[in-house]
């Protein structure tokens, strides 16, 4: 059973290696000539404006919370689905009844425009 | 099993009393509803460890982690949707300024 | 098989290290936006205990759920509420030490009385052969959880409501409070 997740725990122990040798390697090994250029923030090539700590639009939250919801959906269909075949019709109905109540709750955002971003 | 359930217990414990230390001493809301989860944490760790050393072949114990993690879920949405319309009223989130309802 | 519970103590260790050295982070950091970020390590540290514990099905729920989305939601909502929060603010009360106390009391009666207790652990045959079949997980969720099943999808339409109509409350929140409030 636990032997299962050793290439879980090698790859988590490779993980952390390379991260810290990658931190810590280049603070010993590399010269550190900072200039104006080099200290700025990188944006992928762009250059940086404005502050980072902005108040970001509530579009934002309202996307995450429905991804809450449907996240836990998936995790309430996923052992219902492996023994699909074996509950016929009765396991259908119960998680078509589960799924219909968060149905509403996805039209009832939609209605209310809760996708638009403004 | 290499570890006994009552290192499990303790570490429950730990966190458990780690979380209940956040909410009762955390002035922002969103820091106590952070301990909160650390102490759900904890229940679902006492839960999964009582279903592995005592009833091992029963599912009760994986169930209802399930369900505690599902309605952690809720929680969490339903609480930091009033943390935001509280600060968007107030323009604060320090529980010690929301206090309209005590008159 | 020695080498194998070596192995075992020595990762629980560590996550014992991730998830109790998180939680402390959690707490007492300054900063809310590292308390979120420790309470991610927290969380993950968790995961490994599901494992260890032969619940694989429950590391991934607590990962998908609680790494992938409740931290989501809880860094998302201090970006939104950052305005006033600035990192130097002093984040614990002044009633902080009596929170102290009464937690420290609480942790030594729970280890007390946890360590008296004497647990009724299944036998050696029922410890080897744990039941981990997520097919039984599924027919215990429509058979004997059905209600609880159920139940659970009406909280879940519940908080979504409630959670939109009270972000689209403060979408508008220039004077018209009774009509937010009414118009549900």
């Amino acid at each position: 059973m636990l032997i299962e997740f050793i290439p879980v725990l090698v790859l988590f122990a490779l993980a952390t290696a390379i991260a810290v040798i990658a931190l810590v390697l280049p603070a010993f090994l590399g010269p550190r000539r900072p200039s104006r250029a080099k200290i700025e923030t990188y944006e992928s090539g762009k250059l940086p404006y404005g502050d980072a700590r902005y108040k970001v639009p509530i579009g934002y939250y309202k996307i995450a919370l429905l991804f809450v919801i449907f996240d836990l959906e998936v995790i309430f269909f996923y052992p219902w689905a492996v023994v699909l075949r074996q509950l016929h019709v009765f396991g259908l109905i119960e998680m078509g009844i589960f799924t219909a109540l968060l149905v509403v709750g996805y039209v009832y955002e939609w209605k209310k425009g809760g996708f638009e971003m403004e | 099993m290499a570890i006994p359930l009552s290192w499990w217990l303790t570490v429950a414990a730990a966190l458990f009393a780690i979380g209940l230390y956040g909410v009762l001493s955390r002035r922002n809301a969103i820091g106590v509803l952070l301990g909160i989860e650390l102490m759900l944490n904890a229940a679902n760790i006492n839960l999964v460890a009582f279903w592995r050393f005592i009833t091992p072949q029963a599912l009760t114990g994986q169930v209802f982690a399930i369900f505690v993690i599902g309605i952690a879920a809720a929680e969490a949405a339903a609480g930091l949707a009033i943390i935001i319309s509280a600060y968007r009223r107030r323009r604060t989130v320090v529980v010690d300024e929301l206090d309209t309802m005590r008159w | 098989m020695a080498i194998e519970q070596a192995l075992q103590i020595f990762v629980f260790v560590i996550l014992t290290l991730m998830t109790l050295g998180g939680g402390l982070a959690v707490v007492t950091s300054r900063n809310l936006f590292h308390a979120a970020l420790s309470l991610i390590l927290s969380l993950a540290g968790v995961v490994g205990y599901y494992v260890l514990l032969d619940a694989g099905f429950l590391a991934i729920v607590q990962l998908l759920i609680y790494i992938g989305a409740i931290s989501i939601l809880i860094l998302f909502s201090i970006m939104l509420t950052r305005g006033l929060m600035t990192p130097r603010q002093v984040q614990r009360n002044e009633q902080w030490w009596i929170a102290a106390l009464v937690v420290f009391l609480t942790f030594v009666v729970l280890i007390v009385a946890l360590w008296q207790m004497v647990w009724p652990i299944a036998d050696d045959e029922a410890l080897r052969t744990p039941n981990v079949a997520i097919s039984q997980l599924g027919e215990a969720l429509v058979g004997p959880y059905a209600i609880p099943f159920e139940i659970i999808s009406v909280l879940l339409l519940v908080a979504l409501v409630g959670a939109i109509v009270l972000a689209r409350e403060t979408e508008n929140n220039q004077g018209s409070h009774a009509e937010a409030g009414s118009s549900e």
